[in-house]
């Protein structure tokens, strides 16, 4: 192998990848852009109309209640699955047996299928057959079990308390290794100093896991903000469309009322909001990295 | 769970006098060391409750799936099974296609997604990180782009695509999009596997006479082998467990993978929900999850750190 012909030997080895990301991935995201600017639909159409679906989209009280729905999803689910997956971290980082074995349980949930995982809570959720109402009756939080998916604010609930237990464990890994990275020194020195344990986590463990918190933040972030699997089974969207999440909101119309100029113009709508928050985590984290 | 907050109070108030003025005082060690042994006790409870917590859902899944049919569906419902059955079992074994269609539409699609993300990916690696390409993070960048771009806003021009390619309900379309996936963290992981390989090792390959693709083959793949199991195992969980994709391309009843199978069993033929069946067709999809993950977890939460920490 001399130098020249290594150059493209390398990038040989890389073209299938390349070519299969550009066919799956660059030409149905042009293809997305192009499809947002017409009217097609199942039945034809397709005609150029500009920007005639994103106004559409401004003028949708439906899209608007399905992205505030899903902001106030993300809104509420975030800060519970950073705080509880940083306790949990806290708990479990040290590298004793059995703190090993309660971060494997912890962390199990994570991987099986939201799908499955959305059915399994449905069952536990439901008002006749459902475990956790029955547990919730029997400890005497409630005095009868109820409906949990007929009101949206308590079906929203419902969900949150699923996504949790499915994956707390996410960021509880990801803060656990953060901390376990925290040179030993400085946890000495500070014990030496006479520092008490949450002393310690304010002004050691939390200000060095800064990045960790800043990445698992925006990545429970983007995951929320694309939730849809769990409404899907165990709300369906109901009562009366008020827990559709946008991406929800974009399959109905892309895949159930076949509008697909419009499902592509919430599309293309979406995946700006999401490059939007990437964007701004990368601003913030190198603006820690500068001061 | 109701330890955890009284036990976070205690220390509070233990640390309560010197928040302000960290680390001058000595009595602080004195006061938690005097506590150490109950409070090892305490984290030990809260441990054993969180798993408590955590193991419960399946558990009781499990449990109810193995009662009969009616005591499954009965209200108010029982934690312990009071009888013992394998109906629900049955059932499901025969719903529509039966069971092993489903799991070999599953396994059929996870196989190829696994082929098609190795023989991507493995090459992609090799090339970035050993040869000295043009443009590399460039491309590197190129292969990473589906991390930035949420695959649920693609479904809609791939589904139009597949459409007039004739891969719509088939397990190679689902596939494909299962490796569009999975693609970016394959390459990143099998990147920073050949470059973890020290260069020593290449050289006297290639001294004995081996060309690039030897080198990759003979040499550098066993040394690889940690990130190739990695890929594999993300893009088992991944393929397996993955529910819009399946449910937009995968129209007919014969092709459904496990995730839209157990949706459909709790739609049921009748309108009313099964419970017991719906409860072992969970046990059934969350199963193959849980035992590669008990088998390879060093490598699961290895993989899935260098996926997210980068």
């Amino acid at each position: 192998m001399n130098a020249v012909s290594g150059r493209y030997v390398g990038l040989l080895y890389a073209a299938p990848a390349i070519l299969f990301v550009l066919a799956f991935l660059v030409y149905p995201l042009g293809q997305l852009f192009y499809t947002s600017l017409t009217s097609a639909s199942l039945l034809g159409g397709g005609e150029w109309v500009g920007v005639r679906n994103y106004v559409r989209a401004w003028n949708d009280s439906q899209f608007w209640t399905s992205l505030l729905f899903t902001l106030k999803y993300t809104l509420y689910i975030t800060p519970i699955l950073m705080g509880l997956g940083f306790l949990l971290a806290l708990l479990t980082a040290d590298n004793t047996r059995l703190k090993k074995v309660t971060r494997g349980v912890i962390f199990l949930p994570v991987v099986i299928g939201l799908a499955v995982s959305s059915l399994l809570w449905f069952w536990l959720f439901d008002q006749q057959v459902g475990l956790f109402n029955q547990m919730l009756v029997d400890v005497g939080i409630l005095d009868r079990s109820i409906t949990w998916f007929t009101e949206p604010t308590r079906a929203l609930w419902a969900v949150i308390f699923s996504i949790t237990w499915k994956v707390v464990g996410f960021g509880m890994i990801l803060f656990v290794a953060s901390i376990q990275s925290i040179d030993r020194e400085i946890t000495e020195a500070a014990l030496i100093d006479g520092a008490g344990y949450w002393q310690r986590v304010q002004k050691i463990i939390l200000p060095l896991s800064y990045r960790t918190i800043l990445l698992a933040t925006l990545i429970s972030v983007i995951g929320s903000m694309l939730a849809v699997d769990q409404f899907i089974i165990m709300t369906a969207g109901n009562p009366r469309g008020q827990t559709f999440t946008s991406v929800y909101w974009i399959y109905q119309n892309s895949f159930v009322f076949f509008k697909l100029g419009y499902g592509s113009a919430l599309s293309i709508i979406l995946m700006l909001i999401i490059l939007g928050f990437a964007a701004a985590q990368i601003i913030l984290t190198r603006r820690r990295a500068e001061t | 769970m109701s330890s955890i907050p009284s036990g976070m109070s205690a220390d509070i108030a233990a640390d309560a006098p010197a928040t302000t003025q960290w680390g001058r005082t000595g009595e602080q060690s004195v006061a938690v060391g005097s506590g150490a042994g109950d409070r090892r006790y305490l984290i030990g409870a809260v441990c054993f409750a969180v798993m408590a917590l955590m193991l419960a859902p399946i558990v009781l899944s499990f449990f109810t799936s193995i009662k009969s049919p009616s005591e499954a569906s009965q209200s108010p419902p029982n934690y312990l099974p009071h009888t013992l059955s394998i109906a629900n079992y049955d059932k499901i074994y025969h719903f529509q296609a039966g069971l092993p269609t489903y799991l070999s539409n599953s396994i059929n699609v996870a196989a190829l997604t696994i082929l098609f993300c190795l023989l991507l990916a493995v090459p992609a690696g090799y090339g970035l990180a050993r040869f000295k390409v043009p443009g590399k993070e460039g491309w590197f960048l190129l292969l990473l782009a589906g991390m930035m771009i949420p695959y649920q806003a693609l479904l809609l021009p791939l589904y139009l695509m597949f459409s007039k390619l004739g891969l719509a309900n088939t397990h190679l379309g689902l596939a494909i999009v299962h490796t569009l996936l999975q693609l970016p963290f394959s390459v990143y992981v099998m990147r920073h596997a050949f470059e973890a390989v020290p260069n020593e090792l290449e050289e006297a390959a290639v001294i004995d006479g081996c060309n690039s693709f030897q080198v990759l083959w003979r040499v550098l793949l066993p040394v690889v082998k940690a990130g190739v199991v990695t890929v594999v195992l993300f893009a088992f969980i991944t393929s397996w467990n993955e529910f819009l994709a399946a449910l937009i391309f995968m129209n007919k009843e014969t092709q459904f993978t496990i995730p839209i199978w157990t949706v459909s069993v709790r739609t049921g033929r009748l309108g009313a929900v099964d419970w017991g069946a719906l409860q072992a067709s969970v046990i059934i999809g969350i199963l193959p999850c849980i035992l590669v993950y008990v088998l390879l977890q060093k490598y699961y939460v290895s993989g899935f750190l260098s996926g997210a920490v980068k």
